[in-house]
């Protein structure tokens, strides 16, 4: 019943899409709704480590900036369409999302913390170095004419990330209830008891681990058309790590539906913080918000309306 | 070619006692009391600027303004701890949120001083920063040699410290066995409290070092974390001498690789010998 609810509402959510296409012509609200999106897929993608089952990947920037070039590397080489660029991108942040867990999940969680942040300076520091890719100078990207049945190709756009954060979301959420979310919550509240009661605990981590690494390259994959210009330092930048760690803990980072609400939150105040104020300021406000809800609020917001719901009804 | 990977070699140890002081702190903080503190080099950076304010305000000696105030940091860091115990360490959830706290804070910091200084490369003045001796054909530049020895000076005053008295023995006994500390009649707390906020006074002291190195941005924060982790780790996380040696092969190996293959390469130097350290030896150098 409760699965029917959830596609319903995804489909609803898709239809609402389309019918904004046909509605509203203002070019803005396809890139601002482009960002928030692209939010829902990072911050559900990373809850998926980082929520279930405990484990802190810094490196969200590294694995959206992955998607990006390998889009970029992809689309210079064989002139792919969006969607096989997509699942370029998704297969080659798995891969590095693969070894980077072979690698180091077996330490403590600390380790594999700073592993994530070390990963992104590392690629950065290729990437700016693969000439191939543009380098330091950064690489322009043209648009294809051809926008289906939507107006411009931002709505195309727009429309792709929609449907990516559906996806998203449903994994997520098919992770959460299957014997895979339940292992993972077990590793999250003692690892050593689970690993002892004969919980797969390394092999659940990999899976996590891939999981939320393909899906942060999958949103990675179509920005470069998002962008047309894009440097190292634009998809690298740590305000991708911050935020997909903030979204979550303000959301609440047991369910799927934490980080959704904690992305169209947290994603929309800065976008019309970002036009109404400067945009350092606003980024002032999520770190803020970052430290006020994990010292506050642990549960974040859906933790708030559950505690809320319970003392209204008594 | 003998003669520029000599120079290599000198400059990298010279920077690697820059790196120590910058990472002393966090071995305290990481290594020895078991507080993730990756928010780290922010402070180092927090003291990098205040020490340029100063320099550029007053004329003052940056290494004199890092240590005129070590002390106000130790207050911030007593602060910031005070914070973290009440929050986390005191109901055992340090691991996830705990992280996730210093991670704020430290983009915090950094966004705090873009508002404050802007997005700049900064660097202070003084009269020993242009001069350079030179012995058999190798450069001794006093930008490098100065900080070297200003960190080799407050690292060996740490290891006494830290060797010598209750206090110290304390700091090393806390995250080992915290009950036992107890027993003896010390406040485990207060014990990791004042440990703490000594890492975070290193941390004025390693910023104006750092300043005196090359110029500095707030963003220059996060290339320093995967130093720090990696000397850290690869030092056997509670070692200082373990933690210098470990500056040294970092310092020369970035220095080296900056000399023949240039220098936008450095930075993944670190963060690949942390990978590499992570993946083979995580007891780290002189660990068991």
């Amino acid at each position: 019943m409760r699965t029917i609810r959830f596609w319903l509402g995804a489909v609803a959510v898709i239809v609402a899409g389309l019918v904004m296409t046909r509605l509203v012509s203002n070019q803005y609200y396809y890139f601002a709704g482009y960002v928030v999106l692209q939010y829902v897929v990072l911050a559900t993608a990373w809850n998926i480590l980082g929520g279930y089952a405990g484990y802190v990947n810094f490196g969200t920037g590294a694995f959206f900036a992955l998607g990006a070039y390998s889009s970029v590397a992809a689309m210079k080489t064989f002139a792919l369409p969006l969607p096989a660029l997509i699942i370029v991108g998704a297969a080659v942040s798995g891969v590095v999302g693969l070894g980077t867990a072979y690698l180091t999940l077996r330490l403590r969680g600390i380790f594999f913390a700073i592993s994530t942040l070390a990963l992104s300076v590392v690629l950065e520091t290729f990437i700016t170095n693969w000439q191939y890719v543009g380098g330091s100078s950064g690489v322009y990207t043209t648009r294809p004419r051809d926008a289906l049945i939507f107006g411009d190709y931002v709505q195309l756009l727009f429309m792709t990330m929609l449907l990516l954060a559906v996806v998203a979301v449903a994994i997520a959420r098919t992770i959460e209830r299957s014997s895979i979310g339940h292992g993972l919550a077990a590793i999250r509240d003692d690892e050593l008891a689970a690993a002892c009661v004969g919980v797969p605990t390394l092999r659940l981590k990999v899976i996590a681990t891939v999981a939320s690494g393909m899906l942060m390259g999958a949103a990675g994959a179509p920005f470069p058309y998002y962008l047309t210009y894009m440097q190292p330092g634009s998809v690298f930048s740590l305000d991708y790590a911050v935020n997909s760690i903030a979204m979550p803990l303000v959301g609440g980072t047991t369910s799927w539906l934490g980080p959704v609400i904690g992305a169209v939150v947290l994603g929309t105040a800065q976008q019309v913080a970002t036009v109404t104020i400067s945009s350092e300021l606003n980024l002032l406000i999520v770190g803020g918000l970052l430290i006020g809800f994990v010292l506050l609020a642990p549960k974040g917001i859906v933790g708030l309306v559950r505690r809320l719901a319970r003392s209204g009804g008594r | 070619m003998l003669d520029l990977f000599a120079n290599a070699i000198v400059a990298g140890v010279l920077l690697g006692g820059l790196y120590a002081a910058v990472t002393v702190g966090l071995s305290i903080a990481f290594g020895m009391l078991d507080v993730v503190n990756i928010a780290h080099p922010a402070f180092v950076l927090l003291g990098a600027f205040l020490a340029y304010w100063f320099n550029d305000r007053f004329g003052l000696d940056p290494i004199l303004v890092g240590v005129a105030l070590a002390p106000v940091f130790f207050v911030l860091g007593a602060i910031v701890y005070r914070i973290y115990y009440a929050a986390f360490e005191r109901q055992s959830k340090e691991s996830l949120r705990g992280l996730a706290f210093f991670f704020g804070v430290l983009f915090v910091t950094e966004v705090g001083l873009i508002i404050a200084f802007g997005a700049d490369y900064r660097l202070v003045h003084t009269d020993y920063l242009r001069t350079t001796y030179s012995v058999a054909g190798i450069g001794f530049p006093l930008r490098l040699v100065v900080p070297f020895l200003a960190s080799l000076l407050m690292i060996t005053a740490l290891q006494l410290l830290l060797n010598r008295s209750f206090f110290g023995r304390a700091v090393k006994a806390v995250s080992q066995d915290s009950t036992a500390l107890r027993l003896v009649g010390a406040n485990p707390v207060k014990i990791k409290m004042i440990g703490f906020a000594l890492s975070i006074a290193t941390t004025s002291v390693a910023g104006a070092l750092l300043i005196l190195v090359a110029p500095v941005q707030p963003s220059s924060a996060r290339e320093f974390i995967g130093r720090m982790f990696a000397i850290c780790v690869l030092g056997g996380m509670s070692s200082l001498p373990g933690m210098i040696i470990a500056s040294f092969i970092l310092g020369v190996a970035e220095s080296v690789t900056s000399t023949f293959y240039g220098p936008s390469w450095s930075p993944a130097v670190a963060f690949g010998f942390l990978l590499l350290v992570l993946a083979w030896r995580p007891a780290g150098l002189l660990g068991r």
